[in-house]
């Protein structure tokens, strides 16, 4: 597998997932500058968390707009996998790749803590590590992570089996507690919590690791 | 010509700033305030002259940048 790390300026955990990444494959992955506007030969795409453009006018609206994020929409529609974790989710968003937004938490407070998530579909290919029903427990740290669609595509969205993870207490008044976000063809995934933060006992779990084999597996 | 850009929340969509204002406001005697809602100007100059074009140009702005459409509503105001 060789995954490719896009960085914004302004994200904070492109080098965390390039740890993630190396840890779970055993080579690093490519960085890839987000002013370049060609992809390096790549089949899994991950958009860091961070706070790319200093969430200037929209959390991600800049960042979806910047020269590479064509190549990734590209690539997302033909099938390549590509995962936005926090920042990620809301450039995914912004550019269109996955539906809804993210709005400012409903609390107003900067929230930073360990969640506890349900899987609520384990057959998507970022979810086939863990089980139906299964706890996992991964951090969040966001101002905007709050999950706002219409209640049309919120039941489109569960008809189809596209919410993949859920909050078991929500952090931040996030629509039917949805915490994560597949596409249609189940290709693009968007994550408000941080996987690549529990890889280790020593970062307080390992619930991450599992998520991210579980990827690598599935798309090997 | 001059635009001057007004995003707004949809109506429906929760704005925990605009509660915090609204609050505020109560503590500082301004009991009368209510429903206070929080958006966002954005002002420019364009070489365009001809008013219908301007807001074309506007609008497409809109669509692409700076307004969200699943969450925002706007409304462009054009002077000389």
């Amino acid at each position: 597998m060789k995954p490719a790390v896009i960085v914004f300026p302004a994200s904070n955990c492109d080098r965390d997932v390039a740890v993630a990444l190396e840890k779970t494959t055993g080579k690093a992955p490519a960085m890839v500058w987000h002013a370049d506007s060609d992809l390096p030969d790549t089949d899994f795409i991950v958009l860091p968390g961070g706070f790319s453009y200093g969430d200037y006018l929209r959390s991600g609206a800049m960042a979806a707009r910047s020269p590479i994020m064509r190549a990734v929409v590209e690539r997302a529609k033909a099938g390549t996998p590509v995962l936005g974790i926090c920042n990620g989710f809301q450039i995914l968003t912004e550019a269109g790749l996955l539906p809804g937004a993210l709005l400012r938490n409903a609390g107003l407070n900067f929230v930073c803590r360990m969640t506890t998530l349900r899987v609520e579909n384990s057959q998507s290919m970022f979810t086939s590590g863990f089980y139906e029903g299964q706890y996992v427990d991964f951090p969040v740290a966001h101002h905007d992570g709050n999950y706002f669609a219409d209640d049309e595509t919120l039941d489109r969205l569960e008809g189809e089996g596209r919410v993949a993870f859920r909050y078991v207490d929500n952090p931040n008044g996030s629509a039917r507690d949805i915490a994560g976000v597949l596409n249609e063809s189940g290709n693009v995934l968007g994550l408000m919590p941080h996987p690549e933060r529990v890889i280790s006992p020593l970062l307080g779990g390992v619930d991450g690791l599992s998520f991210f084999k579980g990827v690598i597996d599935s798309a090997a | 010509m001059k635009a001057r850009i007004h995003i707004t929340l949809k109506p429906g969509v929760l704005d925990p700033q605009g509660k915090a204002i609204e609050g505020a406001l109560k503590g500082l005697g301004f009991d009368d305030a209510a429903n206070v809602r929080q958006g966002k100007v954005i002002e420019m100059t364009l070489s365009e002259t001809d008013e219908n074009a301007a807001r074309a140009r506007v609008e497409e702005m809109c669509k692409k940048l700076l307004a969200n459409p699943v969450m925002e509503n706007y409304a462009i105001e054009l002077s000389v």
